[in-house]
């Protein structure tokens, strides 16, 4: 409803006064949460075009919402991507060691052992199922939010883990912000923590690789928030321009910080209706729907893999924990949010499913969880050998003034002579430099 | 002869190929385009139509449309796609048309390309090359006039050139795609067709007239980081870059002051000791560039100089610079430190 203005500007003229419209969430703090408008459609009615399809003739796709698990915890239509029981155990596997691994590395922030941590809980599918539509070496160019797909490649927990405690086995020198990762090796581009940035890269990468007469393609993950950025706008542009081979998935999780998606547009329209207007392939997914979630990313995959065009996809899905440590969701909305999402949870989801198809049971499954939470607690260990942040076990200090260009210039072997001047002035009697 | 007037490459060309600043240029891209297939030359209008100033004139036609193309109007997204091309192994010469343009660029400039070797540890880096026109002089308006040089010179892990003549245009070119750093080429628009002596009112002088428009053919390096001599004299030391190398040269010359006149051609890094040399020969110092005044680039040459040479110095450090409004359409020569300005700066600085 917009807010009443005020109406002393307007006196003594019979114009119609104007409104400002400034979005508000349906639930605050305290309030019952009720999602029965919310229109999830079923799990297989949605048609699957083919790959290779114009954009407009998959209009409708970009609206509703590709969902593949049903309520009876068994596949549906078109979308199945008819994955064996052990790829689907595999999934489950890297989306229960993600969520062990966020649980524990919450902890050790609390416990005061690093800065900063951020869960990716609820949304787990949206990046380790993508991923593993994914080639190996395809090139992805994550937010702050796809820890999973890192699991999902096999990049090793300890360097997570370092790179989180910023401490002497860190990778990045102890220069990023916790879990800002990177993994060349693992065609993980380094994570900025500026938003939106990463997604025209991800435009240019694909067109390096397509200048090239590469096979490899580019995909890259945003919240539904960052959106709003410019970099967004570019990156859709140049995409279709270019037809890059490229994949624009957007995590819409409900909420950036405090603010609910319709601060990015949600209140008038779909993520994923914004590919229409870039003439881009546009599809709408459960995110919490991990069968969907593999089937669009492959989709969008094998679409650019054949110079078929560029794909945004919506993953729909709620972030069901705060934003980062730093934040604290009970004061801007209803905790029934979480528990009555009607999508669930993306882990008990799969579990269900290959429940279902007799190739699980919860005993495996507490047994997976045991040894995802004893994997963790074990690196965690030898992690800490390294140091945690603040306790001096961090990279030599002459590292600080390195790689800012590729050559220390002058001005720049000054400054870190007065830096070390200052450290023997403080630590009279020789610290490790 | 101080080391930095040596040519840094040795050349054996015929000494009767000479060319304006723009056909150096496009020499320089045409000849690491065929050296380096990594090499790719992109921005608004430089494929087809060779771009509004022909700096990439017949480029797309020789070396194909997957190598030199045209891009959509978005600053951010050439600066985007670029930092992309290079974590991908192209080495991306993206032009920006007009240096006014550049500051939807910045947050890809100066948060992504610049901190990209380091905040990676070196796994991902962004060795491009961004060309872009600057600065004043051509009745361009305060929206295609403006020399933001000292906006980059401050971000950590961004190198910025800028050359005065032909000859390095082409040699600090092709050193700055060699790089692997991000580097900002600021190219004085003014100057593009020939050297400015600051008079505005006088007829143009082709560069042809000018001993640094003989640009050998084939590849040469100017190593980034290293000033040029203009002129040498005892009487005062003058640091200027682009246009106003032109302008200081000609000031001097109808004054008859014997001045060392430095283009420092790269501000970051800067050639320390070039400056420090000369200072401290000199005692005098004036710094001379066409931005705006508060926190420009002179600022730090003025600190710099005034840190490392203050008991050698005989008179405080002087600048000429723009004045700290827009550059106003109409009234641009009131704006441009020219010869007035420039000459009232010296006797000042000489009668001390």
């Amino acid at each position: 409803m917009a807010d009443r203005p005020d109406t002393r500007s307007q006196a003594g003229s019979n114009k119609p006064a104007l409104a400002l419209h400034v979005p508000e969430p349906k639930y605050r703090p305290g309030d019952s949460v009720d999602y029965s408008d919310l229109d999830i459609g079923e799990a297989g009615g949605q048609p699957r075009p083919d790959e290779a399809c114009d954009p407009k003739d998959m209009h409708e796709l970009a609206f509703g919402l590709v969902r593949v698990l049903g309520e009876d915890n068994k596949a549906h239509g078109p979308w199945d991507p008819k994955l064996d029981p052990e790829t689907l155990r595999a999934m489950l596997g890297h989306m229960a060691l993600t969520r062990a691994f966020d649980e524990r590395m919450f902890r050790g922030q609390r416990q005061g052992k690093t800065s900063f941590y951020m869960k990716c809980t609820g949304e787990e599918a949206t990046s380790i199922a993508s991923s593993m539509a994914l080639a190996a070496d395809d090139m992805v160019f994550p937010s702050y939010r796809q820890q999973g797909i890192l699991i999902q490649r096999g990049y090793p927990l300890i360097e997570m883990i370092n790179q989180i405690y910023s401490n002497k086995g860190d990778k990045l020198k102890g220069r990023q912000l916790p879990i800002m990762y990177s993994s060349r090796d693992h065609s993980f581009f380094s994570i900025s923590g500026n938003l939106a940035t990463q997604t025209p890269q991800a435009v240019g990468w694909a067109m390096a690789s397509a200048i090239k007469g590469d096979s490899r393609i580019a995909a890259t993950w945003v919240g539904e928030g960052s959106t709003a950025e410019g970099d967004f706008h570019s990156a859709c542009t140049f995409a279709a321009v270019y037809n890059a081979p490229v994949i624009l998935n957007v995590v819409n999780n409900q909420w950036a910080i405090s603010s609910f998606s319709g601060f990015a547009g949600a209140e008038r329209t779909t993520f994923a209706a914004r590919a229409l207007g870039y003439g881009l392939a546009g599809l709408r997914v459960d995110g919490n729907d991990a069968l969907a979630c593999y089937a669009a990313e492959r989709w969008a995959a094998n679409r650019a893999r054949a110079n078929a065009g560029p794909t945004l996809i919506e993953f729909f899905t709620y972030r069901a924990e705060g934003h980062s440590t730093s934040d604290d969701p009970t004061g801007y909305r209803s905790a029934q949010e979480r528990t009555e999402w009607p999508l669930g949870d993306p882990v008990m989801r799969l579990k269900n499913h290959l429940i279902a198809l007799g190739e699980w049971d919860e005993e495996r499954q507490d047994e997976m969880d045991r040894k995802a939470a004893e994997k963790v607690r074990e690196t965690t260990k030898q992690a800490e050998a390294n140091g945690i942040l603040g306790h001096g076990l961090h990279h030599p200090f002459r590292t600080m003034f390195e790689d800012v260009f590729e050559e220390l210039p002058w001005h720049l072997k000054e400054q870190a002579e007065q830096a070390i001047k200052e450290r023997e002035i403080k630590f009279p009697g020789g610290l490790k430099l | 002869m101080s080391e930095a007037m040596q040519k840094e490459t040795a050349v054996d060309a015929p000494a009767e190929r000479r060319l304006n600043m723009i056909e150096a240029i496009n020499d320089a891209l045409g000849i690491m385009l065929d050296r380096d297939p990594d090499v790719i030359v992109m921005g608004e209008d430089v494929g087809y139509f060779g771009g509004v100033f022909r700096a990439t004139a017949g480029l797309q036609e020789k070396f194909g449309k997957t190598r030199v193309f045209d891009t959509p109007i978005s600053e951010c997204g050439i600066i985007g796609v670029a930092v992309g091309m290079g974590a991908y192994g192209l080495r991306p010469v993206p032009e920006i048309q007009f240096a006014d343009y550049i500051y939807p660029g910045l947050d890809q400039l100066i948060s992504e390309a610049a901190r990209l070797r380091y905040r990676s540890a070196g796994e991902f880096i962004a060795p491009m090359t961004v060309r872009s026109p600057f600065g004043g002089g051509i009745f361009g308006g305060q929206t295609h006039s403006q020399s933001p040089e000292a906006i980059f010179a401050h971000v950590s892990g961004l190198k910025t050139v800028i050359p005065a003549t032909p000859y390095d245009a082409k040699g600090l070119l092709i050193s700055a795609i060699e790089d692997n750093d991000p580097v900002i080429f600021f190219e004085p628009k003014r100057i593009y067709n020939g050297p400015f002596s600051g008079y505005y009112d006088k007829p143009v002088e082709p560069w042809k007239k000018h001993k640094d428009s003989i640009v050998p053919e084939g590849h040469y390096r100017i190593p980034l980081g290293k000033a040029r001599y203009v002129t040498e004299g005892d009487q005062l030391t003058i640091l200027a870059y682009g246009t106003m190398v032109h302008v200081v040269e000609s000031v001097c010359r109808t004054k008859g002051v014997e001045a060392d006149v430095i283009d420092l051609r790269t501000l970051v890094p800067i050639d320390i000791e070039t400056v420090e040399n000369s200072v401290k020969k000199t005692g005098k110092c004036l710094i001379v560039h066409e931005a705006t005044r508060t926190a420009g680039f002179g600022a730090e040459l003025s600190a710099l100089v005034t840190e490392r040479c203050f008991y050698h110095l005989e008179a405080p450090v002087e600048r000429v610079t723009g004045f700290d409004t827009p550059y106003p359409h109409s009234l641009e020569w009131a704006f441009f430190p020219g010869p007035v300005r420039i000459g009232e700066a010296i006797d000042k600085i000489l009668s001390e």
